[in-house]
Formats: C-alpha cells, sequence, structure tokens
C-alpha cells in the first residue's frame, strides 16, 4: 500500500471521523451523514469495491443504477456524477476520482451467476452478493434490498455494439473516490472476494474507507 | 494491516481460465445467434391464445404466466417503449437481474436468441423472436422526476406505475429490479454516453419471450427517457399470452451459449 494522497487542506488522517481498513474479501458498512466527505481508496490497486447506499432513515429508498445512469446520460461513473436514489434524490455527488471510471452495469458477483459464468464448480467460492445478504441483514433488510450496485475501480467498458467484458482494473495503489453525502446515507460494501474475472487482478486486497466532516 | 498474495501460479490459472471463457463468450459459442425475426410479425392462431392485453399508452398491466408459455409485445398501434419486470411466482424475492443478464452473456445487445436471468443464475425468459434488437437493459423506465423535466407535470411514469403493478401482487417498491425496456433503441458510444438510435426500428416491430419458469409478470407502457419526442404520446402496446408449444431438443435459446446452456441446468436442478 501507499502513503496517502491529501485532497484538501483540512482533509487529513488526523481529523476523520472514521478510517476503516477493509479486509481483502469481507463486507462492511457504516453511516455517513449529510455532508460529510467518505473516501473510498483502492489501497493496493486494481481492486473493485462494491457498493450499495441506503438511505439511512428509510431503507427503502436506496441506490438505484438506473437512475443514476439516467440522470448522467452514461454508463460510467466518475467525478460530478450524482449518486441518485430509486426516487430520484441525489445521495451523494462524486468529488473527486484520482481512477476515472467506474461501473454501475454489471452489478455483483455471486454464487449463482459464477457457476453460469465460469461453471458450477465455482458455486462455493465467496462472493460479493453473500457479502451484501450478510451486512443488510444486520440492518433488518434482507436478499430483497440488494440491489445492482456500484463497483467501484472495476472496469467493464461497453461497446457501441453492446460488446461487454470485464478487463483488468486501471486503477493504481492508493487511487481514490471521493463523495459527498447529500443525505444521511447507509454505506455497504462487498470488498469483492471474486477471483475468476480480472475486477481485481484476480487477487482480492484490503481497501480503506474514510469519513470526514463536513469542514474538512 | 498484512495482506497475503494469491501466487502468480494461481493468477495466471485463473487469468487463462477467464479469457477462455471471455473468447468463446464473445464468439458466441457453439453456434452463432440468428439475424431478427422476420416482419410482418405471423399471425397466432386463435387456439393458441390464451389471452390478449392492450395496454393503454401510459398505464400498467401485470399477470401470471407459466413455463413454456410465451407471450408477444406487438406494436400494432404504432411506437412505444414497453418495460418489463419480472418475479418468480413460486418465491417473489427472485427477479429479474440485469446486471447478471448482460454480464453473463458479455453483450447489453439482448435480441433473438439470448436469455434474461433471476439473480439466481436462473433463466427467466428466452428470447425467441425479436425483429429490432433495440432494447435497454441499462438505463430503464422514466419517473415522475424524468417526466415532468420533459412534460411538465401530470403524465404516467414507470416508476410510479411498477409501485402500483407491485403492491397490487402483494410486493412494495423494494421488490422493483431494474427494468428492461423494450423497444427502445439505446446503446453506447465508446465514453459509455447513451445514444438513441430510432433507425434500429422498423414500425411494427415485436418480441416473444418464452417463459422459462412460473412468473409474475408487470409491464409499463412510458416512454423512455431517451425519446427524443417532444409530445408525452404512448401508444396502446399489445400483450399477447400463448399457450406451451413443445420445445425443440435443439431449442436455440437453449444451446446457444455454454452461459444459457448452464442457466438452464440450474433451472433443472431448482426443480428436481
Ligand atoms: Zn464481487
Amino acid at each position: 500500500m501507499t502513503d496517502f494522497i491529501q485532497t484538501a487542506p483540512g482533509r487529513t488522517l488526523e481529523n476523520t471521523m472514521q478510517d476503516h481498513f477493509i479486509a481483502a474479501e469481507a463486507p462492511f458498512s457504516t453511516v455517513i451523514r449529510r455532508g460529510q466527505t467518505v473516501r473510498i481508496e483502492d489501497t493496493y490497486g486494481q481492486q473493485a469495491i462494491d457498493t450499495l447506499f441506503y438511505n439511512a432513515t428509510d431503507f427503502s429508498e436506496r441506490y438505484s443504477n438506473q437512475d443514476t445512469m439516467r440522470e448522467q446520460g452514461a454508463a460510467y461513473i466518475s467525478t460530478g456524477t450524482k449518486v441518485v436514489s430509486n426516487e430520484g434524490r441525489v445521495m451523494l455527488t462524486m468529488t473527486a476520482d484520482s481512477c476515472g471510471r467506474h461501473d454501475t452495469s454489471a452489478g455483483a458477483c455471486s454464487c449463482e451467476s459464477n457457476t453460469v459464468r465460469f461453471g458450477h464448480g465455482t458455486r462455493y467460492l465467496h462472493a460479493c452478493r453473500d457479502n451484501f445478504v450478510l451486512e443488510v441483514s444486520k440492518h433488518g433488510m434482507n436478499k430483497r434490498d440488494v440491489v445492482p450496485n456500484i463497483n467501484f475501480f472495476m472496469n467493464v467498458p461497453i461497446e457501441p455494439s453492446g460488446k461487454m467484458t470485464i478487463v483488468d482494473g486501471i486503477s493504481a495503489p492508493g487511487d481514490y473516490v471521493e463523495l459527498k453525502a447529500e443525505m444521511d446515507v447507509l454505506l455497504v460494501i462487498s470488498n469483492c472476494p471474486q477471483i475468476n474475472n480480472p475486477c481485481n487482478g484476480f487477487d482480492p486486497t484490503p481497501v480503506r474507507v474514510l469519513v470526514w466532516d463536513s469542514e474538512a | 494491516m498484512t495482506h497475503v498474495r494469491r501466487s502468480p501460479e494461481d493468477i495466471a490459472a485463473n487469468r487463462a481460465r477467464y479469457e477462455e471463457h471471455q473468447r468463446k463468450g464473445l464468439e458466441f459459442a457453439p453456434k452463432a445467434l440468428p439475424e431478427a425475426s422476420l416482419l410482418p410479425a405471423p399471425e397466432i392462431a386463435a387456439d393458441k391464445i390464451i389471452h390478449r392485453e392492450v395496454i393503454p399508452g401510459g398505464w400498467y398491466w401485470s399477470t401470471h404466466i407459466r413455463k413454456n408459455e410465451i407471450f408477444r409485445v406487438s406494436l400494432d398501434h404504432g411506437f412505444s417503449t414497453v418495460s418489463l419486470v419480472a418475479w418468480s411466482a413460486a418465491d417473489t424475492s427472485e427477479r429479474l437481474n440485469l446486471p447478471d443478464t448482460v454480464k453473463m452473456q458479455w453483450t447489453t445487445a439482448l435480441g433473438k436468441g439470448r436469455v434474461i436471468f433471476s439473480d439466481m443464475g436462473r433463466v427467466m425468459f428466452s428470447v425467441t423472436e425479436d425483429s429490432s434488437g433495440a432494447h435497454d437493459g441499462l438505463m430503464g423506465g422514466s419517473t415522475f422526476t424524468s417526466n415532468a423535466a420533459k412534460y411538465g407535470d401530470g403524465t404516467r411514469n414507470t416508476r410510479d406505475n411498477l409501485i402500483l403493478l407491485a403492491t397490487k401482487a402483494g410486493l412494495d417498491k423494494r421488490d422493483i429490479p431494474s427494468v428492461l425496456a423494450l423497444f427502445a433503441p439505446v446503446r453506447v458510444d465508446q465514453d459509455g454516453a447513451f445514444l438513441w438510435k430510432p433507425e434500429l426500428l422498423h414500425g411494427h416491430d415485436y418480441v416473444e419471450l418464452r417463459a422459462e419458469m412460473d412468473m409474475i409478470l408487470g409491464f409499463s407502457n412510458c416512454p423512455h427517457p431517451l425519446d427524443p419526442d417532444p409530445a408525452y404520446r404512448p401508444n396502446p402496446v399489445t400483450v399477447t399470452r400463448m399457450a406451451a408449444a413443445k420445445l425443440a431438443d435443439d431449442d436455440l435459446c437453449r444451446t446457444a451459449t455454454a452461459e444459457a446452456v448452464r442457466g438452464f441446468e440450474n433451472n433443472t436442478l431448482a426443480t428436481m
């Protein structure tokens, strides 16, 4: 892993409100308050960080990949992207992005989809949807609440023909995204365990989540 | 935090396996997918029709369908976009999953010969006929806000239609999956920006989907958010539910790709 890259004068490691390392393959969740900035850091590079957001006071309002893509008019996510809920409201705004491209079309890996993509022999491998189900269950939700997510740092080019494949990530160690919360949100991450495609270089690594207050 | 890297040999082996899957998937192995279905759509024999519904512009409809039955969505009254959602009748927590559908088949271009998956790695539909191949699984349907920005208030939208039909099916808005928009000629450019390509449509286009499990279907007949027509004027669409026909051993959708074959193996396991 690399040294911390500072993006604003007040945004130091000393004044974070939250600082978490998420182990390779692990799930994670935390609440980000309105006005706070969350940074999701691809500490070792080339990791896919599968992420969902829920309105912290009403989980029935949650991230919507289709509404987000519609609002961007584009399939990829980068600086300036408004993260939009199924109610059409802006949940967060992406304020910084050192990588440049993130996916929200390809969803999370799962034991079930792995059987289709890679053969039935891959059923018994840890997968993001299992992480999501376990993590949202801590908040009283279930599989119905696991919706299509953002894959930060995952590179899934879609060609004009429709051709779509997951290719090697372009993120370097220490690459980050920063998002400013426009409402109180529950952040849920699955640090992707996938070892059957190149989303994380076939080698899951730890990632870091930092949160600063609005002044930072 | 320490991290033990996987060995280069493990990584190389998995990479080789992925590239082999990718190569086959992109070649549509083992056999190529067909051209679009010819127009006009053939007449459906009266004794094959279980039900025919004409959904007015702006409205929604939902119904049950049984495994192996086929439904045709046809633009007999002119252009419209129809948003489709579906849940397994046996367990409504299993539903349409478009990210899995496009990822597993290596394409966002869903047309004749392709299949549409649930979140449980099972096939919900086979696309048995399709005259346009111009559908959108990425950006989905309209909402109150997107319609208000485009048409002013007061027009019906897909989001609210889906809340209504889901609720009447005993579900709620948490259950609404991302939608497949039929007859929405959406493509992306090299930068990922969405394009509306009406030249992909022919007028009176139709699509036929075969149910591969018992399901609850939901339809919303509202203009797609990218539809450049500044006026709100969705035409009625016709949905015809047809009796099951006997499947051929070499059924196109069930055999066209390795991914579909494995998906159908999951369907079979679920009913054993
Ligand atoms: Zn994953």
